[in-house]
């Protein structure tokens, strides 16, 4: 599995539903590169097109209300390498693992837009600002998922 | 000594487990991206086609060429799959599930995050997304890390002019947004017991709204009279000594009707801070309330009145919108001035059949007041049926206590 993940950090508050993620006007449709255009466009139209390779640091209880699985594939789909937050709302957790977009729990971690965020998923910590923040690391399945690039790719090798 | 979570799950909370699913449902929305990812996988031979239900809730009846189109896929997935298919107009997926399909004691999944409902029921209900359904679909079983459990102790009767969704809000706005998640909520005490189910169904529903993963009532007499109607004769549940991460205790006699105020559903007030605020729209129904309890308490305040705003009434399943139109229920709406849409989500979450202009303001007995949800730049309340009832006849929040 990849070492580490790193990337600018794009900032964003707490209690961020999955309608603000992807809004329920662009669901109905297969095609993941319309939630990729529109996501948190309800939140901050011009968010979109700077999380190509960042990593997006979230208040606490990302990702909650809606079971959508199109918020985390959106995410995903429009660059970001992973989401820090304090803590994350449980479906959306278990959402992103399943469509290979890594999710760490962090506590305490300032976010300061722009500034590099490395993170390593195997030995289970986050830096930022010099500073390193160790994190509970994921379950090994979590892991194993993650790295086949989701659940459907990880069913697909079993 | 366990929590009810625990006794049905098999574990201690705080441990993973592997847990064969009782029932799997998803909707036209979720199912459509868990078929996606089941064709993915491979299209597997599903491992239990006989608990697996597909309900057309949120798009019922399909709005645009494109979302017909997907809908006659799924369609035609599920029945290759053989899976159980309820067509538009049936209702709302809780809603049917909760009409006979779930049992105490049960593991259920939904492809939806309100899949908490029924556990109103005594079951171990919650919702995971579309990839976690088509795995289960493949499998049968998935894992469950076994929550903590915050134990809520319902004392005493309401005043008449309040409901099981003043409870709710009042317990929502208590834990906040985030302050159940990847816990269970569990009530207790002779307030939770004496409570209808349609109400237990209202305050599991809402789980969600703090992050819980479940929303849990023991099974009692009403529960073995309610499944009896269905033809399931079951056993009670006692609860045991057990240990709770928080409890909470409410007693009910002081419950007053309170509104959850935009954007956040945390965000509860009495509703007599805003009486008076003019409405363009009142919306009736929704998995939290459009149950034939809720349309006949609603029709009895506005029986032989008009209502003075865009009033819309959307009963949750097939067999409510047939009673309410045995009883007469339907006609005192209909008599009233309001609307009657289809069964189904409505306009809950803004894509069709009541969808809020920019800058309308509504009331919605719905669960969710997330900015832009029923509407782009709209700003609607959540709050009981008799709240809706008194609003609506009103054209401007007023509190149902001028009306009962």
């Amino acid at each position: 599995m990849t070492p580490t993940l790193s990337g600018p950090a794009v900032c964003i508050g707490a209690d961020i539903d999955t309608d603000l993620v992807i809004a329920g006007r662009y669901l109905r449709t297969k095609d993941t590169s319309v939630w990729a255009e529109h996501v948190f466009e309800d939140l901050d139209p011009a968010l979109a097109p700077r999380l190509k390779g960042a990593v997006l640091v979230a208040g606490s209880n990302m990702g909650c209300g809606s079971s959508r699985e199109q918020a985390p594939v959106a995410i995903r789909e429009a660059g970001a390498v992973a989401v820090v937050a304090p803590s994350f709302a449980r479906i959306f957790f278990r959402n992103a693992i399943n469509v290979g977009l890594p999710v760490i729990e962090c506590e305490g971690l300032s976010c300061h837009e722009g500034a590099t965020v490395t993170i390593s998923l195997e030995e289970g910590w986050v830096e930022a600002d010099g500073v390193r923040h160790p994190v509970r690391p994921l379950s090994g399945r979590m892991q194993e998922i993650l790295a086949a690039g989701g659940l459907v790719p990880y069913w697909r090798n079993r | 000594m366990s929590t009810l979570s625990e006794r049905i799950l098999g574990g201690p909370a705080g441990t993973y487990v592997d847990r064969d699913v009782d029932r799997a449902f998803a909707h036209d929305g979720t199912g459509v991206l868990a078929m996606e990812a089941y064709r993915q996988m491979g299209s597997p031979n599903p491992a239990c086609p006989e608990t697996v239900s597909i309900i057309y809730d949120h798009l019922a009846p399909a709005n645009t060429s494109q979302t017909a189109t997907l809908q006659k896929e799924l369609r035609e997935f599920a029945a290759a799959n053989g899976f159980a298919l309820t067509d538009v107009g049936g209702g709302i997926c809780h809603q049917l599930m909760s009409e006979g399909r779930v049992l105490p004691r049960e593991v259920v999944v939904g492809a939806d995050s309100h899949s908490c409902t029924t556990g109103a029921f005594g079951a171990f209900s919650t919702g995971v997304g579309a990839t976690d359904m088509a795995a289960i679909w493949a499998e049968g079983s998935t894992w469950f890390r076994v929550p903590e459990t915050i134990g809520i102790t319902l004392t005493g009767r309401l005043p008449a002019w309040c409901e099981a969704k003043d409870i709710v809000l009042t317990v929502t706005g208590e834990i906040g947004m985030d302050g159940g998640t990847y816990r269970a909520l569990e009530y207790i005490g002779d307030g939770a017991t004496a409570l209808s189910m349609a109400g237990r169904l209202t305050l599991c529903n809402m789980a969600i709204e703090c992050g819980a993963k479940a929303g849990l009532f023991y099974a009692d007499k009403i529960t073995q009279k309610y499944l009896a109607r269905f033809g399931h004769q079951v056993e009670r549940q006692e609860p045991e000594e057990c240990t709770y991460c928080r409890e909470l205790s409410l007693d009910l006699a002081d419950t007053e009707p309170v509104l959850s105020v935009p954007h956040r559903v945390d965000t509860v007030a009495p509703v007599t801070d805003y009486a008076g605020t003019p409405l363009d729209e009142v919306f009736v129904g929704t998995c939290t309330n459009g149950r034939y309890e809720d349309l006949e308490r609603f029709a009895g305040i506005v029986r032989g009145k008009e209502v003075k705003c865009r009033t819309i009434v959307v009963p949750a399943s097939r067999a409510i919108v047939q009673q309410a139109a045995e009883t007469g229920v339907l006609a005192d709406i209909i008599a009233a001035g309001c609307m009657v849409g289809p069964p189904g989500c409505g306009p809950c979450l803004g894509m069709h059949m009541g969808v809020l202009g920019e800058g309308e303001v509504a009331l919605s007995t719905a669960n969710r007041n997330f900015k832009n949800r029923m509407g782009v730049g709209a700003e609607y309340y959540l709050g009981s049926v008799a709240t809706a009832a008194a609003s609506a006849l009103a054209g401007a929040i007023a509190s149902p206590e001028g009306v009962l």
